[in-house]
């Protein structure tokens, strides 16, 4: 029995390894820090509050997986847009748009298109079909020891991606807002994160993306309500942006030499249009088809299927998270191109490069500035939005790993099904433990690495392997084993190998090159830019020509880092002097390819039980006959 | 087990079930393709037909802006119209296959 104290204790510690004594300098002043510790406190205790009832409720495995199959449609949609909507998509769109404009705008769609995949061919089957885990599906009717075992493999593989991308780029955003360690909030992500999943499972799982999600919709729309309140709703808007000269500087600094002739306006009239972030339209596409078929295939999001009684509440469901997901995104463009006039992309990029900073900085400004309580209050509010944010999505990440690692893995193909429902419980609450302590431990070994791409790759992973395997055994005849093991296989692979050989990786060769060509420009730069201040007269260009030294300075020395850095090293990881493979994203060659190698592993191999299963399968995914007997056996 | 006799290959063969699973396979299916190739023409456009994108329609609203909004707009127009046939239509037909066969063979296994 998990005591009240525990469940206490631990919220104390999360609570403490935030408030712990080694802070910096972040986006919350000093002085105002107390703000965000009140602010993320006062979500702690709501959310352990909900974890302590939550924890008298999981008795079973089936309450700690999938809350006993008892989420509501409504519950289960808010579920999904808080485990959907992680800090990549809820700051990372934002910042994109405030820096990039259009293009930024552009790439939020396929996060939402993805869900028509979901809604069309994927929730209602696996709600028929599946009990806890992905490779429940795929056990349904080909060998169950043969795709638990893939499929474990390839959902442990998507979930540390993810989950990588999380803590690094949890513990990075969390330094940069509040100023504390990064690996003192890599260990508070990790320890909350427990708190939850170990003692309330999937029902105290659900209820903190269901808080993270409202807080996080309620904070976009206060704060898009006061952009509007600023600069008129959307035509008036828009003409703003496009008469912004923060915006329309952007848009030269971007264009560089060929801006020269484009007047102010038609400048601020770039960055409504196409173009300025997305040079190779090619990888776009193959990002789009990473996104569109990879959700389906997302074993967190597949899971939340599993939470809710029918297959009517699992389109419910849906139809909710498409309603939330794709209306939080329509705000972003107004925060993003809000933060863009009202900040400035400049401000934005001085904070964080990546851009994550243009919500919370927008909150900051539209409530009166650095020095203002209301402003500090709405950044306090943000940055413990973007807090929870991380959490949220890290628990159901790992409670997916997790359940692969304790239902798949050990109950099914090592214990061959024969284990009481208390050890299942057991054996669920160990693996989470494992995961979770595995978490922390990669987060903070994979300090100052560069994640960013590691989401993508995690829907690549999702798209080439997932989702062919739970489709093709879903919707034809003749898949069986051998196609599930080859398509789980091949996917996972090529997505990963492509990406190796791609230009995501660092080439030391290519940077020192690099660097050594601003090394040696750097002289000729400096004077150049020195005599052209010593020759200005008029104040603007002369601080524009000191801006522009001290960007050289820093150039310099980022140069010199770099040169530093690789000084041993020729080779990218896989030892390649330049990558093989011009595309960023894996999605075009490794989706056909995963889909081929189910169609042909199934053709090549025999599997009578895959045959003889077809039709109660198929009977089954479109009825929900027996769907009480998944819920409870 | 009594979900062993169920017999599946006489529910599939079943007039009722052949009639809700050819529904659904045209209606399904089509409505996928026609989200995915229309979600690609956003890319696509963005990529090889900019100047067509950089149309002003009224103010600063350009065709890529609208195009981009209506992606959001037949999204959740996909959704609705696959959520209303659902509601009203397979959920009677599913409804109706389970019930009567339920009672054929008994509902718990």
């Amino acid at each position: 029995m998990i005591s009240r104290r525990v469940v206490i204790a631990a919220g104390a510690a999360a609570a403490l390894g935030v408030a712990g004594p080694a802070l910096a300098q972040g986006a919350v002043a000093d002085k105002w820090r107390w703000l965000t510790f009140l602010v993320f406190g006062a979500i702690i205790g709501v959310t352990m509050f909900v974890t302590y009832l939550a924890a008298k409720r999981v008795k079973s495995a089936a309450d700690f997986y999938t809350a006993g199959g008892g989420v509501s449609g409504l519950q289960n949609g808010w579920a999904i847009a808080g485990d959907y909507l992680s800090a990549a998509s809820f700051l990372g769109i934002a910042g994109l748009i405030s820096i990039w404009g259009y293009d930024g705008f552009m790439y939020s769609v396929g996060w939402l298109v993805a869900y028509i995949t979901v809604l069309l061919v994927i929730a209602e089957p696996c709600r028929n079909i599946g009990k806890y885990t992905l490779s429940d599906i795929l056990a349904y009717r080909n060998n169950p020891r043969a795709t638990r075992i893939v499929g474990a493999i390839s959902v442990i593989t998507v979930s540390t991606f993810y989950l990588t991308a999380q803590m690094v780029g949890g513990g990075v955003l969390v330094k940069t807002l509040i100023g504390i360690d990064y690996e003192i909030s890599v260990v508070a992500v990790g320890v909350l994160m427990l708190a939850y999943v170990l003692f309330g499972g999937m029902v105290a799982t659900t209820w903190v993306q269901i808080i993270k999600a409202v807080l996080l919709v309620t904070a976009s729309i206060v704060l898009v309500i006061m952009v509007w309140m600023q600069y008129g709703f959307f035509g008036d808007f828009l003409s703003n942006v496009v008469a912004d000269p923060k915006v329309q500087a952007r848009v030269a600094q971007i264009l560089g030499d060929t801006a020269r002739n484009m007047t102010p306006a038609e400048l601020g009239q770039r960055f409504l249009e196409p173009g300025l972030l997305f040079r190779a339209p090619i990888d776009q596409i193959s990002l789009g088809m990473a996104l569109v078929f990879g959700t389906a295939g997302l074993p967190h999001i597949l899971m939340r299927f599993f939470t809710v009684p029918t297959a009517k509440a699992a389109r419910v469901s849906v139809l909710w998270a498409m309603a939330i997901i794709g209306g939080f995104y329509v705000l972003t463009l107004f925060l993003g191109m809000g933060s863009a006039m009202k900040v400035g992309a400049d401000q934005i990029r001085a904070v964080d490069p990546g851009g994550n900073m243009a919500a919370p900085l927008l909150a900051q400004a539209l409530g009166g500035g650095a020095d203002s309580l209301l402003g500090n209050f709405m950044l306090a509010f943000v940055a413990a939005v973007a807090f929870a944010t991380i959490v949220a999505v890290v628990a159901g990440l790992v409670l997916a790993a997790a359940s692969a690692m304790a239902h798949d893995l050990w109950v099914g193909v090592i214990r061959s099904e024969h284990v009481s429902p208390q050890e299942q419980v057991k054996a669920a609450r160990i693996a989470t433990v494992i995961v979770g302590a595995m978490a922390i431990a990669i987060g903070i070994a994979a300090k100052g690495q560069n994640v960013a791409h590691l989401v993508a790759l995690a829907f690549a992973v999702a798209a080439s392997a997932n989702f062919p395997c739970v489709l093709l055994t879903l919707y034809w005849k003749r898949c069986n084993t051998g196609g599930i093991v080859a398509g789980m296989i091949v996917g996972t692979f090529t997505a990963i190998g492509l990406v190796l050989v791609s230009p995501n990786m660092t080439y030391p060769k290519a940077v020192k090159a690099a660097a050594q060509k601003v090394v040696e420009g750097a002289p000729a730069r400096v004077a150049k830019l020195q005599s052209d201040l010593a020759a200005a007269t008029d104040p603007a260009a002369k601080a524009k020509l000191e801006g522009a030294l001290a960007g050289a300075d820093k150039d310099l020395a980022a140069a010199k880092v770099n040169l530093d850095r690789f000084k041993n090293d020729e080779t990218s990881l896989v030892g390649l002097e330049k990558p093989l493979f011009e595309l960023r994203n894996p999605g075009l060659i490794s989706i056909p390819l995963g889909f081929l190698a189910v169609i042909l592993g199934s053709l090549l191999y025999r599997d009578k039980r895959a045959e003889d299963m077809w039709d109660e399968l198929y009977a089954r995914q479109n009825t929900g006959l027996l769907v009480a007997k998944a819920a409870a056996h | 087990m009594a979900a062993a006799a169920y017999d599946w290959r006489a529910i599939v063969a079943d007039p009722r079930f052949q009639d809700l699973h050819r529904k659904k396979t045209v209606f399904l299916w089509g409505l996928m393709v026609f989200s995915v190739v229309f979600y690609f023409l956003l890319p696509v456009g963005a990529a090889y037909f900019q100047d067509l994108f950089r149309i002003k329609v009224f103010g600063p609203v350009n065709v890529g802006l609208l195009f981009a909004l209506g992606e959001f707009v037949v999204a959740w127009a996909i959704a609705f119209i696959y959520a209303r046939r659902a509601n009203v239509e397979f959920d009677a037909n599913a409804a109706e296959i389970v019930a009567e066969f339920e009672k054929r063979y008994g509902s718990r296994s």
